[in-house]
């Protein structure tokens, strides 16, 4: 559909906003098999590389005093600690360091997917069903084996009418199973929607009288785009919390 | 033809988009005014506001999707 | 949909139709390469950093609380030292005024001693002066009588009389009362 000479037949715009996820190998080209060295492996290792330097290597000095990296490996330490403990209770602090690898992965294939001529894995729905659907198995897993049949009380609403109650669990098990879909595409979808607008308004500055409105709308979206990439990371994270809170406490 | 029925099709489902961004906003508004009147309380529910924001977002996020299966994907 | 040849397409870098997203295709080496990367940011968080950020926040809370407990000492000490610096200053000033009064006392006793030793001197000199204006007061109106009495015996002989010395003396001791 939107080849280049397809492109350049509508009159000079030359709009691509998803040539930007395409997943090429870096070395030669040919079919992506699984252990091809492409861009997802570059930027993914990147990730591990920028996760390192944060919390290994700035934190190596173990300063009771931080420095300046090291008192953001502190933050984010303390930040996910204290939503662990506040939000899914004192017993999911055992799940911490699952979560903090959680966050720290989305929160840096986000950020590195801000930096131009990045490729962003996280806007891969491949990548955030595979990390949703491991909260999913992970929380009814738990759920089952810390309550056992009590689990399904989550579905069995107590508080409410009898006659309603049949109906409430089928919504409820709906909505349970409908969470790892909007849990992985609430997170693709943002970061797309975000970095396919940029790439739109790119698109426009072709056109010379346009251009300038579009350099700061690139702007404007790009500092939106930061925000949303730590908010998702958060929301990510805190709704993990939330589904993990409710495997350990299934009470209505 | 049909490909110019899924662009309107497409266009159509981005006012899913719009129809989040109400939600969003009341979402937001309604926590301000409530942490208006009790600002002590407000900092407890920031997480809640998130969530709710998050909630409400992915629908929005969803009629995106669909926008752009259609343009894209059909 | 994205079929096979479409992946093909964005295998070969040309742009690709349709959303990379939904290229099945290409999924099954994104899930890999992520599965290795989670597994790698666990086992780096939970083996090493984690419990390494842990240890220096249990440290730094440790450090903040012997460093409250020091400081609340020194400030206990601190008190102290100002305390005795207070009775200390409060001491040497009252030694000052106990010394200034003594050496004002030893002064004025010692003035008092000299000035009455002077005032005495003055008093010895002052009989002894009177004594001897009285010796050459006294020692005047002596000569004066004798004179007088010669001056008399001789007047007296000038005038041709025999003049009696009895009669002389007499005589110009009545003068002299007179």
């Amino acid at each position: 559909m939107a080849t280049e000479a397809h492109g350049s037949e509508e009159g000079g715009l030359v709009f691509h906003p998803m040539d930007q996820f395409i997943v090429k190998p870096l070395f030669g080209d040919g079919p992506v098999s699984f252990f091809t060295i492409t861009n997802v492996t570059l930027w993914m290792a990147v990730a591990i590389v920028a996760v390192v330097v944060l919390m290994v290597l700035g934190t190596s000095r173990r300063a009771v005093i931080p420095s300046r990296t090291q008192s953001v490996a502190e933050l984010a330490y303390g930040f996910i600690y204290k939503m662990v403990e506040d939000v899914a209770g004192k017993d999911a602090v055992g799940f911490f360091p699952y979560i903090m690898t959680l966050f720290m992965f989305i929160v840096f294939a986000n950020f590195l997917g801000l930096i131009p001529m990045s490729f962003t894995t996280t806007s891969h729905f491949a990548v955030t069903v595979v990390l949703a659907l491991l909260v999913f198995v992970t929380v009814t897993i738990v759920g089952f084996v810390k309550n056992g049949a009590k689990f399904l009380g989550l579905f069995w609403v107590s508080s409410a009418p009898l006659a309603l109650r049949p109906i409430l669990a089928v919504i409820e098990l709906i909505s349970y199973f409908v969470r790892p879909v909007s849990h992985s595409i609430r997170l693709a979808g943002n970061v797309m929607a975000g970095h396919a607008v940029i790439k739109v308004f790119a698109g426009f500055a072709a056109i010379a009288v346009v251009s300038p409105v579009s350099v700061v709308a690139i702007t404007a979206m790009y500092g939106l785009e930061v925000l949303v990439a730590f908010i998702q990371a958060y929301v990510f994270t805190i709704l993990t919390c939330v589904y993990l809170k409710d495997a350990l406490h299934p009470s209505h | 033809m049909e490909g110019q029925l899924a662009h309107i099709g497409a266009g159509l489902a981005a006012i899913g988009s719009g129809a989040a961004a109400i939600g969003v906003g009341n979402v937001a508004g309604n926590f301000l005014a409530g942490a208006l009147r009790n600002p002590s309380a407000a900092a407890s529910q920031t997480a809640t506001l998130f969530i709710g924001i998050a909630f409400a977002e992915a629908l929005g996020i969803f009629s995106f999707l669909v926008a752009l299966l259609l343009m894209f994907a059909v | 949909m994205a079929t096979e040849t479409q992946a093909a397409d964005a295998a070969h870098g040309a742009s690709a139709p349709g959303m990379p997203q939904l290229d099945f295709s290409n999924w099954g080496h994104q899930i890999f390469w992520l599965l290795v990367t989670l597994v790698v940011i666990y086992f780096v968080l939970s083996r090493i950093a984690l419990p390494r950020i842990a240890a220096v926040l249990a440290e730094r809370q440790g450090t903040i609380t012997n460093d409250i407990a020091a400081a609340e000492d020194l400030k206990a000490k601190a008190v102290e030292a100002e305390e005795a610096y207070n009775k200390a200053l409060a001491d040497a000033r009252a030694e000052a005024q106990r010394i200034i009064a003594e050496a004002k006392a030893e002064i004025q006793a010692d003035l008092d001693a000299a000035t009455a030793k002077a005032d005495a001197e003055i008093a010895a000199k002052t009989a002894e002066s009177e004594k001897r204006i009285s010796e050459i007061r006294a020692g005047a109106m002596q000569s004066v009588e004798e004179v007088a009495r010669d001056t008399a015996a001789e007047i007296v002989a000038a005038m041709g009389g025999k003049a009696d010395a009895k009669t002389v003396a007499a005589a110009v001791a009545e003068r002299m009362k007179g």
